[in-house]
């Protein structure tokens, strides 16, 4: 690749993507465990359809950002024992692999609730499962799980985060620090 | 018993105007899109019947009636089903019924009508205009056609859901009639 020593920082995208995403997705998150068993009325017809755009959002952030993290070197690890180094390159996969199955689970669900996907409103999107209770149970139980599985990482993400901050003060945290050049 | 006399009477009467056909149900639908917050959420209603007495050599002479259960009222899902049947919307256990009653079809060219009625829903009527698309075959046929309803018209959606941003006024009415025994020229 390319000889220049490397950054020991993310770029200021990857760092920009990376706090955006959080933000929207521990919004989402959040919004979604609060309202999914409020019964029928205004405040949950708004909030399932703010909940619908905003992870149709996340998807759609996350597909360029992936495509920038697979065309951008990230900076090298930090001295970490080999194991502690494996568990996270596997969570951060695995949560890449759920910023894309838990909106694409959630889109089908509604589709096969008889509720099309309108992106803010305005911009309709297709449906790729069929109107069907059967696939609405099985896409919501998809759904729901790999949410929760998100959730569950991301505390581990931030867990391991903090440890390194503030156990083994090894300045893990500037690599991701926003606004410092 | 008045009621139905008079009613057996505007049949016999309406049967001497235009010959009544026999509606097909399994061929047939009654479908309705909502759109809340910009989505089109699809419904219908299971049970209905209509009393179709078209011939398209003598439009004017025809007359539909179309009797809707309105607790049929049908979503694919469950809990806007029975949202729909609560007071604030159909209110299907004070109305079980909604009617539309023609009260004149004019020829509007190759196959189309327009058919002026009175719709009676959630106990409001308003007058209307259906066009309605005739494809013949033989004595069998469809008649089909798309309108407007405006749900604020029959107080469907009260109290909250009076607001037009959350779910539209505009509520779009697709039909399909399968009919047999349509006059043959």
């Amino acid at each position: 690749m390319n000889a220049a020593p490397q950054s020991p920082r993310y770029d200021a995208t990857a760092i920009a993507a990376h706090w955006l995403l959080a933000a929207l997705i521990a919004l989402n998150l959040a919004l979604g465990l609060y309202m999914h068993d409020l019964p029928l009325s205004p405040l949950r017809l708004r909030l399932f359809n703010w909940h619908k755009w905003a992870g149709i959002t996340i998807l759609a952030l996350s597909a360029l950002r992936l495509l920038w993290r697979l065309t951008h070197r990230p900076p090298p690890d930090l001295p970490m024992p080999a194991w502690q180094r494996a568990a996270a390159h596997s969570v951060h996969w695995a949560m890449y692999a759920l910023f894309f199955a838990v909106p694409l689970a959630g889109w089908g669900y509604s589709s096969a609730a008889g509720f099309p996907v309108v992106w803010f409103g305005v911009l309709p999107l297709p449906d790729w499962v069929p109107v069907d209770s059967a696939w609405a149970d099985a896409l919501k139980a998809l759904h729901k799980v790999a949410a929760l599985t998100l959730a569950v990482l991301v505390l581990l993400h931030v867990v391991a985060a903090l440890k390194h901050h503030v156990v083994d003060r090894d300045g893990l945290l500037q690599r991701m620090r926003p606004f410092q050049s | 018993m008045i009621k139905i006399l008079l009613s057996l009477l505007a049949t016999l009467a309406l049967g001497a105007a235009a010959r009544a056909q026999t509606v097909d149900p399994a061929a047939s639908e009654l479908v309705f899109v909502t759109r809340q917050m910009g989505v089109p959420v699809e419904g219908r209603f299971k049970y209905w019947s209509a009393q179709v007495a078209l011939d398209p050599r003598k439009p004017e002479a025809g007359s539909v009636v179309l009797r809707i259960q309105t607790d049929s009222v049908d979503f694919a899902a469950p809990e806007v089903t029975a949202e729909a049947q609560r007071a604030v919307w159909l209110d299907t256990s004070k109305f079980p019924q909604a009617v539309f009653q023609s009260s004149g079809i004019k020829a509007a060219g190759s196959g189309r009508y327009e058919m002026r009625g009175k719709l009676t829903l959630k106990g409001e009527s308003h007058d209307m205009v259906v066009p309605v698309t005739l494809t013949q075959n033989g004595s069998r046929g469809t008649a089909s056609g798309s309108f407007v309803v405006k749900r604020n018209d029959y107080r469907i959606g009260e109290g909250e859901w009076t607001d037009a941003s959350l779910v539209a006024f505009e509520v779009q009415v697709r039909f399909r009639i399968a009919l047999s025994g349509l006059p043959t020229s």
